[in-house]
């Protein structure tokens, strides 16, 4: 089986483009990436039950394309990056301002055929909030915590949130400008360095759209042992997750706690492949390092160590009732919504949209490991940390399956770099990452995209604060953690 | 030579109050550390802070008034005459006879007055949600604080604290139901007085659920040593405050000599001591609340001392 078999690109005039814009809009399929090129615009959209994808590429000689946003929200943020990175215009959208783009790039559509250096920046607006005694709180971009820059405008009356904007584009590292012209090898490192949390997600996503846009496979080994490393990845991320949830309610015992288990898999993750965060081990081709006798009984290890104290921890959450009641109703995203904007991850997953892109698109070895799917449909802040719990759970089983049917075998095998083009889909521990690569004729990379799960969820966190009170805001915001880096690329 | 001894004395309170503040503060951070398996800042932490702090540069915001330079001392100056004024190791010290509870309540409720309206001075939106939020409080402890006082006043027939804290050591006071519905409305007063969890989390960097955080969060520099120092002889005042009233053993009484004073300071540093260790359990054990849960929690406190007010009452009928 090749590596991607269910993505199916095609190349469509502009009535295609808007039905299948429409087709989203009445939530028949779901939308799952949206992004551009100097001359095109293209759009990956999942049907919900085969799960079979199409890529529809638009080609675009006039500059300007028929707004997907127009017929479907969730496009809209992905829209306007386009227009940002390539100058194409989406006609019709209901929200012509600039997203990444905050005039600070002495360049105006930098990765058009040819940019705009003499330009004049436009001031920025927000969306207005009209009604008595309302006012606004503007939080960042650069926050009290140790965490990535955006900046929130909260409007508020009293404490009652009337709204929220997010203006994010703070960390725009210009990463896809970088990737073209690159070498697979130096594309992989790039990769690796999008979103730091997840950078074993991210170099997996890459690598499988590397092997698959040179039509091979890596060893099976190689499968296992990068499954093995986006687990660990998943564990410590979610372990640190629920620890920060509940500091932000000012309960930092659980977070004392879990910080030395999502310490435990760094340092495990440390002495079995030479890096805290395994960075630059997944590669295209397979893997730069193998594991050992000595890391697999280590990793075995950790995982009966982490579930006995994990177990503790959890009951403390579940009986702690002033810790229940921040959480327990706080920062609700309604299944429909969460539908419509096909958020993957635990936010979709906690108001009940089944997608795991481990269960829905299996890449090997998920195809031949049996899991389970946590989901629930309550949707606050709760049910995320419980499937942050489940999901950890899941992955603590999934760490003993693999080092249970490792295969022997090489770890890499050498890519022949070829013309073609790939999409790529992975679980990652916030969500779907999707990666589309293009390479040239000489085996570099002609275009790169990475879509973080985060463009899909960043949104719902506006909607789930609508109403609140804004003391509750870093409670919910926390429960989403979505990337500023990976969203901003 | 009876007025210079009891000068100073009252002079020893001063310094003792201020100089233990301090360390009261690091000593429930580090006991909360410890409970959290974590190594903890050494006790001595908060005076280099001070130290830190009062070395420093305060940037003032250029569209300051007077008003925010001038709060930091007046608070400061008013917290302080109010932490002189409990009897912390001895009783009847001259200050106690000028001032009784009322006004050490009214002293802080004017410190916490000017330090809501610096907070609005320079007008940011967190100084001002948190001085929103710290009235929001202040209005319902208050009430809360001053029916407590009355149940006080029932029992000890006087709002002084001497008076008070000599007949809780005779044995007259005796078990009372009402002294137990006040101790536990003075517990949860000073919980949400001195900005502690659940009602506030002294030790966030969330600028938007702070409250007392919020309102200081524009100073530095000495006015926010000041600040500190503040809160801290804030925490050390209603500590004290407690102790006096519902365990004042070991309080020197009036002409006593240097042996007793010397068992009353060794008593009330033991007393600090437990309350650190107690105020260190609860913040561990509990999750900060909604803020709309605030007026739930200092409602109950209201109550209670209501019904301590009224079971004094009642009884007293009989």
């Amino acid at each position: 089986m090749p590596a991607f078999s269910n993505a199916n690109f095609h190349i469509v005039n502009t009535a295609e483009w808007t039905a299948r814009a429409s087709l989203l809009g009445d939530g028949e399929v779901v939308l799952a990436g949206l992004w551009g090129e100097a001359d095109c615009v293209r759009m990956a959209v999942r049907s919900g039950a085969n799960g079979a994808i199409d890529v529809l590429t638009l080609p675009c000689p006039d500059r300007h394309f028929p707004s997907v946003a127009r017929h479907h929200l969730p496009a809209m943020r992905l829209e306007r990056a386009i227009t940002d990175l390539f100058g194409l215009k989406p006609e019709g959208t209901p929200d012509p301002r600039p997203w990444l783009d905050h005039g600070q790039w002495g360049v105006r559509h930098p990765l058009a055929h040819n940019p705009q250096t003499d330009f004049e920046a436009a001031a920025y607006s927000f969306l207005p909030s009209v009604g008595e005694s309302l006012h606004q709180i503007p939080v960042g971009p650069v926050h009290a915590g140790i965490i990535e820059p955006g900046h929130f405008r909260i409007t508020a009356n009293g404490e009652t949130v009337v709204r929220l904007e997010q203006r994010l584009g703070y960390v725009h590292k210009g990463i896809e400008a970088l990737m073209a012209g690159a070498t697979l090898e130096q594309g992989a490192k790039l990769a690796g360095r999008v979103s730091g949390d997840s950078t074993a997600a991210y170099a997996l996503a890459f690598a499988r759209a590397a092997e698959s846009a040179c039509g091979m496979e890596a060893p099976q080994r190689a499968n296992y042992l990068r499954a093995l490393i986006a687990e660990l990845e998943r564990i410590a991320n979610h372990f640190g997750d629920i620890g920060a949830i509940c500091n932000d309610a000012s309960f930092p015992l659980i977070q004392a706690h879990c910080m030395i288990l999502r310490e435990d898999v760094l340092r495990a993750l440390d002495s079995c492949f030479g890096h805290r965060f395994a960075r630059d081990r997944i590669a295209p081709g397979g893997m730069t390092a193998d594991l050992d006798d000595r890391g697999g009984s280590l990793l075995r290890r950790l995982v009966s160590e982490a579930r006995r104290k994990f177990a503790r921890i959890v009951e403390v959450y579940d009986q702690t009732a002033s810790l229940q009641d921040r959480t327990v109703g706080a920062g609700i995203v309604k299944p429909g919504l969460a539908r419509r904007f096909g958020a993957g991850g635990y936010v979709g997953r906690a108001s009940g949209h089944a997608f795991d892109t481990r269960k829905a698109l299996p890449y090997p070895p998920y195809d031949s490991l049996p899991f389970e799917m946590p989901l629930l449909d309550e949707g606050d802040v709760n049910a995320r940390v419980w499937i942050r719990i489940r999901e950890a759970e899941q992955s603590m089983l999934l760490i003993e399956r693999i080092l249970d049917s490792l295969p022997r075998g090489p770890v890499f095998l050498e890519l022949s770099p070829r013309a073609g083009e790939a999409l790529s889909l992975v679980e990652g521990f916030r969500g779907d990452i999707l990666v589309y690569l293009r390479l040239n004729a000489q085996g570099r990379i002609a275009r790169c995209h990475f879509r973080d799960p985060s463009w899909f969820q960043w949104p719902l966190l506006e909607a789930a604060i609508e109403g609140n009170i804004v003391a509750d805001f870093p409670l919910c915001n926390k429960s989403f953690n979505c990337s500023y880096s990976g969203h901003d690329v | 030579m009876d007025l210079i001894v009891d000068y100073s004395l009252q002079g020893v309170q001063m310094l003792l109050v201020v100089t233990a503040a301090p360390a009261l503060t690091g000593l429930v951070r580090k006991v909360k550390a410890r409970l959290m398996r974590r190594a903890g800042p050494p006790i001595l932490q908060p005076y280099r802070d001070l130290a830190r702090l009062m070395r420093k540069e305060a940037v003032i915001a250029a569209n300051a008034s007077w008003l925010f330079r001038a709060v930091p001392y007046l608070v400061f100056a008013a917290t302080w005459v109010a932490a002189a004024l409990v009897p912390t190791f001895a009783t009847g010290l001259p200050f106690s006879w000028t001032a009784d509870l009322i006004a050490i309540i009214a002293l802080l409720g004017s410190a916490r007055f000017l330090l809501a309206l610096a907070g609005m001075d320079v007008g940011t939106s967190f100084g001002g949600i948190g001085s929103s939020r710290e009235m929001l409080i202040a209005s319902l402890a208050e009430p809360a604080m001053m029916m407590i006082i009355f149940v006080l006043a029932l029992i000890a027939g006087s709002t002084q604290l001497s008076t008070i804290a000599e007949f809780m050591l005779s044995t007259e006071a005796g078990l009372r139901v009402s002294l137990g519905l006040a101790l536990v409305a003075l517990i949860m007063v000073a919980i949400a007085e001195n900005a502690r969890i659940p009602v506030d989390n002294p030790a966030t960097h969330l600028e938007l659920t702070m409250v007392h955080e919020a309102m200081v969060l524009e100073y530095s520099g000495r006015h926010l040593g000041l600040i500190e120092l503040s809160a801290s002889l804030k925490l050390l005042l209603y500590v004290s405050l407690i102790a006096c009233v519902f365990a004042p053993w070991g309080l020197a009484p009036m002409q006593s000599g240097l042996l007793s004073w010397l068992i009353g300071i060794g008593t009330w540093l033991l007393k600090l001591a437990v309350a650190a260790f107690a105020l260190a359990l609860f913040e561990t054990s509990i999750a900060k609340m909604r803020v709309f849960r605030v007026p739930e929690f200092l409602g109950a406190a209201f109550m209670l001392g209501l019904l301590g007010a009224l079971l004094e009452f009642v009884l007293a009928g009989f």
